[in-house]
């Protein structure tokens, strides 16, 4: 047992290095927090990766990757992430949209999009969710019909929410409803479309932490191809389902203020008698929670790590990094502010600790609980992917999609 | 990155998993839980000793297996998830990591023999009441090389031969090995939330006492035995841990309620998920604590700590929310849900409760992260 490389890792994480040391950006790029202001950055260093097969390591060569393994993958993003690189907006496309095109598309369509998406000179967006369907993607009610030219081209209308960076995207893969006579997992279809397309507006959400990170996306009589759809008609649940199996290994943890922050934070801070407020039992133990928890998440994902580096499957155990994480920057956030006693509500950069940190936590921890799974999705994976336990008994699985009940 | 147990750990691992499902049924526990008069399973602490066991991490030179605190960390597990009453912890967490860390070369030449072949059984002795010991309060004293006091409560005292007693000498804190079947040493079992542990009330008047380490060291060794010893005892609470989350999945994929069996309710899918959620942190932490007990790492405290807080609270969650999810069976003294609450609550206060580690680990989080 130990954290060492295995010879050919080390190998293959000093060939990183170097190319890195050569090649990689040293001053960071100021961002717009939307992805849009180092946009050119972004594109110029994923342009950089790819003429180096960096781009996606796991890709075949002819797709322009190096038949690289996971671990290789990691061992890159843990160099690449020493470095003030620019944000990356293309992996949503690289690792859910375009593998997934490619599984069911032909050699043209795969010619025409890979190169350019690894490229970083395309970027996709995925787009599911709707209003009326977020942890239920099965109930997309944004519809396909064919056009009534006899041309067999569709005609796409309706609406999609939470997509990420919809704005700046140049395709996206789409859910529709082609058949809503049918149970609803067997009247959707997948297809590919063209975000510049005039059917297509793109508004962003202004989130309740200010910013404004996703989209909602508007369909008015957008016109595809038949040899746009992505897999057979009435079968795009099942594709739908490769586009997650394609989802990323999440390596990475959530970021933002941890309990190093907090510790600093309770040093400064006056708690009872004029004493800091470090010295309060009651922070201390929360304090030591959090530290076993971060550190819980770390050494899970050495375990990962180590999976991957035999050449194994991970086990289950990646999955419990976001619910304890999401909800850690919950109550971090939340015991920090609480410190400050009355102060605790003053949000202002200039005048809260750690820039506003604890606060932006607060804010942001509601989305991050909700977002790629709500803790309720995510522990009935756990409970019945991990565990083994039946689904939920299901009132919706043979009724025709326009029979089901939805409330309005 | 290698931050796993080797194959053949791995293989210890499952070859001691057989052994104790033979040897160490539900059954067995309960034939001490149910004898006011036995302190352990005197016959499994035999056949532990044979499998060589009690000397996997002492080296072959003072008559062990000479393996390493790796293979100790996989048999710990094991006989966590058996809830196994024997003293293991008490002789070779303790004891026997107590002669190896600060023995002289005499006292291991005498001492790990024995433990190894089973020879030995020992006990730590520092708690003299309620509450949190310290330099101040510590009465238990040595003078002239004899000791007097009284140490309650004391794991494994009362079937114990050998202990490792905590007493001032000259004012000064020390820890002592002490004969328990010498002279000046009176036992008398102590009833507790966990019968199937040994616990006794040790009273010492003028009882021989032999100092292991330097004089003045005694709460730091002990500091240190229970270092190791935390990380060792959460493998056992990781193993129990474990076994409860298994007992209320099986139960609940077998009990019925309102025409379904209750593992389709979301209440009790999530709060199991919640167990899971527990059982994989405590594991992470018992196996950072694992490479750093291994490596004799600077991290040791810190990993300790850490393995301690993370497996304490996974036990002791999945204990009683095995009892819940198995509803009014599981308060019957004839269901096994009770002998992993029991063991969680003995060991969560064994080495120390979890609060004194949470302290005592946001006080080197202090220290090494010092501004």
């Amino acid at each position: 047992m130990d954290f060492n490389d295995t010879p050919d890792e080390a190998a293959y994480r000093a060939q990183v290095r170097a190319w890195l040391e050569a090649n990689a950006p040293r001053r960071p790029v100021s961002d717009d927090g939307e992805g849009g202001g180092s946009m050119a950055a972004s594109k110029a260093w994923q342009a950089r990766k790819a003429a180096a097969g960096y781009a996606q390591i796991t890709w075949p060569k002819e797709w322009g990757g190096q038949g690289g393994t996971p671990i290789q993958q990691v061992i890159f993003n843990q160099e690449e992430a020493k470095f003030p690189i620019p944000p990356n907006p293309f992996q949503i496309g690289l690792g859910m949209c375009v593998p997934t095109v490619a599984t069911f598309a032909d050699q043209e369509t795969k010619d025409r999009f890979v190169g350019p998406a690894l490229r970083g000179e395309e970027i996709w967006c995925q787009l599911f969710s709707e209003p009326s369907g977020g942890s239920d993607v099965a109930a997309a009610r944004t519809k396909a019909v064919r056009a009534p030219d006899g041309s067999g081209d569709w005609i796409i209308s309706g609406q999609k929410v939470w997509t990420t960076g919809a704005q700046f995207s140049d395709y996206g893969i789409v859910v529709c409803r082609t058949n809503p006579d049918a149970p609803k997992h067997k009247g959707l279809t997948m297809f590919w479309l063209d975000m510049h397309d005039p059917g297509v507006e793109v508004k962003p959400i202004h989130q309740m932490s200010g910013g404004s990170g996703f989209n909602e996306v508007f369909f008015t009589d957008v016109r595809v191809k038949d040899s746009q759809r992505v897999g057979a008609v009435d079968d795009g649940w099942k594709v739908s389902l490769v586009t997650l199996m394609n989802e990323r290994l999440a390596v990475g943890g959530a970021s933002g203020a941890g309990w190093r922050e907090f510790l600093e934070a309770a040093r400064g801070v006056a708690g009872f008698e004029g004493q800091p407020a470090i010295k309060d039992q009651a922070l201390r133990e929360k304090l030591a929670d959090w530290y076993v928890q971060a550190e819980g998440l770390k050494h899970t994902r050495n375990r990962t790590m180590t999976a991957l580096s035999r050449g194994q499957t991970p086990g289950p155990e990646s999955s419990i990094g976001k619910i304890v994480s999401a909800m850690q920057m919950q109550e971090l956030g939340n015991a920090a502010i609480e410190m400050l006693d009355q102060y605790g509500i003053v949000s202002d950069p200039e005048l809260a600790p750690l820039h506003g940190g604890f606060h932006s936590s607060v804010m942001f921890a509601p989305g991050l609980r909700i977002a790629g799974g709500t803790d309720e999705i995510l522990k009935n994976i756990i409970a019945e992917r991990v565990l083994g336990l039946p689904g939920d008994i299901r009132v919706d699985k043979d009724v025709p999609f326009k029979d089901m009940p939805t409330g309005r | 990155m290698n931050f796993d147990f080797s194959d053949d750990q791995k293989f210890l691992k499952a070859e001691a998993r057989k052994f104790l499902d033979a040897n160490c049924g539900a059954d067995r526990v309960r034939k001490v839980l149910d004898d006011d008069a036995r302190g352990f399973d005197e016959a499994l602490w035999k056949a532990v000793a044979a499998q060589g066991w009690l000397g996997a991490a002492i080296p072959e030179a003072h008559g062990g297996l000479g393996l390493g605190h790796l293979e100790l960390c996989v048999i710990a597990e094991e006989l966590g998830r058996a809830v196994a009453p024997i003293p293991f912890a008490s002789t070779v967490y303790m004891l026997a990591e107590a002669v190896m860390l600060a023995g002289d070369e005499s006292q291991k030449a005498e001492i790990l023999p024995k433990i190894a072949a089973g020879e030995v059984i020992g006990a730590l002795a520092t708690s003299e009441g309620p509450g949190l010991l310290s330099a101040a309060t510590l009465k238990a004293s040595v003078s002239g090389g004899k000791l007097s006091g009284v140490k309650i409560p004391v794991t494994d005292g009362d079937i114990a031969d050998l202990a490792l007693v905590l007493a001032k000498e000259n004012g000064q804190p020390g820890l002592f090995l002490v004969d328990l079947k010498g002279a000046g040493v009176s036992r008398e079992a102590v009833k507790t939330l966990d019968p199937t542990r040994d616990s006794a009330r040790l009273s010492f008047d003028g009882a021989p006492a032999q100092r292991l380490g330097g004089a003045g060291d005694g709460f730091a060794l002990v500091e240190q035995v229970l270092d190791r010893a935390a990380i060792l005892l959460a493998f056992e609470q990781c193993g129990g841990a474990d076994r409860c989350l298994e007992m209320a999945r099986a139960y609940a994929l077998e009990r019925y309620a309102f025409g379904r069996v209750i593992a389709s309710y979301q209440a009790i899918k999530h709060k199991l998920a919640d167990m899971y959620v527990k059982n994989e942190l405590a594991r992470s932490n018992a196996y950072y604590g694992a490479w750093a007990l291994n490596t004799g790492a600077p991290e040791i405290p810190v990993a300790a700590s850490a393995a301690r807080i993370a497996a304490s609270e996974a036990f002791w969650f999945a204990s009683k929310e095995n009892i819940q999810t198995h509803g009014g069976i599981g308060f019957t003294w004839e269901m096994d849900c009770h002998l992993y609450y029991r063991r969680s609550r003995q060991l969560s206060l064994v080495a120390g409760a979890p609060r004194v580690w949470k302290e005592r680990l946001v006080s080197q989080l202090e220290r090494r992260n010092a501004a």
